[in-house]
């Protein structure tokens, strides 16, 4: 019983890390129906700077805002300058240049940090508290910061006007326009916004998984089925996506184990975490194509 | 009278497909003017090539002052207020946000929040409505939410496209009694498009007939209104 509360209590951590980077997928699907497939290696991106930043001697809580408003920056000019001119081209060539980006990214973190493993040092400090049998401190630290980069973000797009011309941007270019709005700003804008939470994911995963270019590759993989599995257009179902996911993966891993004990068959295990995550993906888009928490979108012919 | 309004030698396009061939008229500061024709005339271009949003050639001058080429968002922001075809509320926002949005483009905010008194007094059904999504309205309400939000822009000029579309006849009379307020309070100018020729002409000063992307007829409303011969050649009552 204990090993399955932690289970469920380490399920709900990465849970944690897949919503934000779901979140950043929705943020730039929402407005441009495109799944940015190099999320995962600008938040790897971000993350290398945040340790290099603090290699230099910056402290943690310094560095990681001053990274999520570098990446912000470059989110922003990526859209302008790489994607902008794209913005009447098959969907095929936006893909391209993500895979592009995704490339490019990678070898760019190799080239300047080299492909050696490196440690990230948690930036939560260890203390014990009720319950700290079943989670760490860092991964307390990961639930609560992505809680409130989602409570943030509900804020920005429920109370600013910024955010509800973004909204208004995402769901009608057109009426926006008419009513002022500079929706390519808000294009831009929106892929400024999942380049900062993509860049705080990396920081908080960075010490669970260990900073190397590949770190985000399984990840961004859970964070394509969280999305899916909230509704890849909903924000909040992408959250919670990704603590459905998270609690899923390793609970299927842990019933796989009860059973290898029970009977000695070997079905399911730690091993296959990862293809749990493709299975997910394919039943919900087979049974559920508009996810749990999903807009069905509909349109008129 | 000054104008507000003059387009001379409209050229519009939908890729290869010339669409208006040659559309001039004018619209006097605080007139009213409306353009009629059968389907695919060009009516509705016309609207779209004055707000950039399909491409054109030829002059559109607003206050004297070439707006041709301009981005949309900017010639919105000049003050023209354009009731797109179809209405193009946002759906997933509250009727609230809906008028919220047009606002954000506005500098002087005490302007914008007497407008918006003013709005919801010409359509009190609206007040009722605030924090529903735009979607639940009904095709009345709709089209008075997309009215009230080019109303909200604070707009010297307003384009609207077939206000009377898929509606109930007695729907349509409220609304353009309340247009013909609004014009005569507020003094904004009005480009009308529309199929329902009868009632346009009733708001309308002038009239315009257009005829495969080309203006075939113009003159005072009220003459094209008692002149049975064009009424019977070119708008079919």
């Amino acid at each position: 019983m204990e090993q399955l509360i932690q289970q469920i209590a380490s399920g709900l951590a990465n849970g944690a890390i897949y919503a934000s980077l779901a979140l950043a997928l929705v943020m730039i699907f929402v407005s441009t129906d495109h799944i940015n497939f190099a999320q995962g290696e600008m938040a790897m991106f971000s993350a290398y700077v945040c340790w290099q930043m603090m290699q230099w001697g910056l402290n943690f809580w310094i560095a990681l805002p001053l990274v999520a408003l570098g990446s912000f920056f470059a989110g922003v000019a990526i859209q302008r300058i790489i994607l902008q001119p794209l913005h009447n081209a098959p969907v095929l060539s936006v893909v391209v240049v993500f895979i592009g980006l995704l490339t490019i990214f990678h070898s760019l973190a190799g080239g300047i940090w080299s492909f050696t493993i490196k440690e990230f040092p948690s930036p939560f400090p260890k203390v014990v508290f009720a319950g700290s049998g079943y989670l760490g401190s860092h991964q307390v630290g990961m639930i609560l910061v992505t809680l409130l980069l989602l409570v943030g973000l509900y804020a920005f797009f429920r109370f600013t006007p910024l955010g509800l011309a973004m909204r208004a941007a995402a769901q009608n270019p057109a009426s926006a326009r008419l009513v002022g709005v500079r929706v390519d700003w808000m294009l831009a804008l929106g892929w400024g916004l999942a380049a900062a939470v993509g860049a705080v994911a990396g920081a908080m995963v960075a010490p669970v998984v260990y900073l190397e270019p590949n770190m985000m590759a399984s990840i961004l993989l859970y964070g394509f089925a969280s999305a899916l599995v909230g509704g890849i257009s909903s924000p909040g179902g992408a959250v919670a996506g990704g603590f459905i996911v998270g609690v899923l993966e390793n609970l299927i891993a842990y019933f796989g184990n009860l059973l290898e004990k029970a009977s000695g068959l070997y079905l399911i295990g730690n091993g296959e975490k990862l293809s749990v995550a493709l299975v997910i993906v394919i039943i919900v888009l087979t049974l559920k194509p508009d996810g749990l928490f999903g807009q069905v979108s509909v349109k008129r012919v | 009278m000054a104008k507000l309004l003059e387009v001379a030698g409209l050229k519009a396009y939908y890729g290869p497909t010339q669409a208006l061939f040659d559309v001039s008229f004018s619209l006097d500061q605080g007139g009213v003017i409306t353009l009629l024709g059968a389907n695919g005339a060009g009516k509705s271009t016309t609207l779209r090539a004055i707000c950039g949003m399909v491409r054109a050639d030829g002059s559109i001058q607003l206050d004297g002052k070439s707006i041709g080429g301009k981005a949309t968002e900017d010639i919105v922001r000049l003050g023209v207020g354009h009731v797109p075809e179809g209405r193009g509320t946002f759906a997933r926002l509250s009727v609230d946000e809906n008028l919220r949005v047009a606002a954000h483009v506005r500098k002087d905010r005490a302007a914008a929040l007497r407008d918006r008194d003013m709005v919801l007094e010409y359509f009190p059904i609206l007040k009722a409505r605030l924090s529903q999504q735009a979607g639940t309205l009904s095709g009345g309400e709709q089209q008075m939410l997309a009215i009230s939000r080019a109303l909200m822009l604070g707009p010297r000029l307003m384009l609207l496209d077939e206000p009377s579309f898929g509606l109930a006849p007695l729907i349509v009379q409220e609304i353009f009694r309340i247009m013909r307020r609004i014009n005569a309070e507020s003094g904004v100018s009005m480009l009308l498009v529309e199929q329902n020729a009868a009632l346009a002409l009733d708001l309308a000063d002038h009239a315009y007939v257009l005829e495969t992307g080309r203006v075939v007829m113009a003159g005072a409303a009220a003459v094209v209104k008692s002149d049975a011969a064009i009424r019977k050649s070119y708008l079919g009552y």
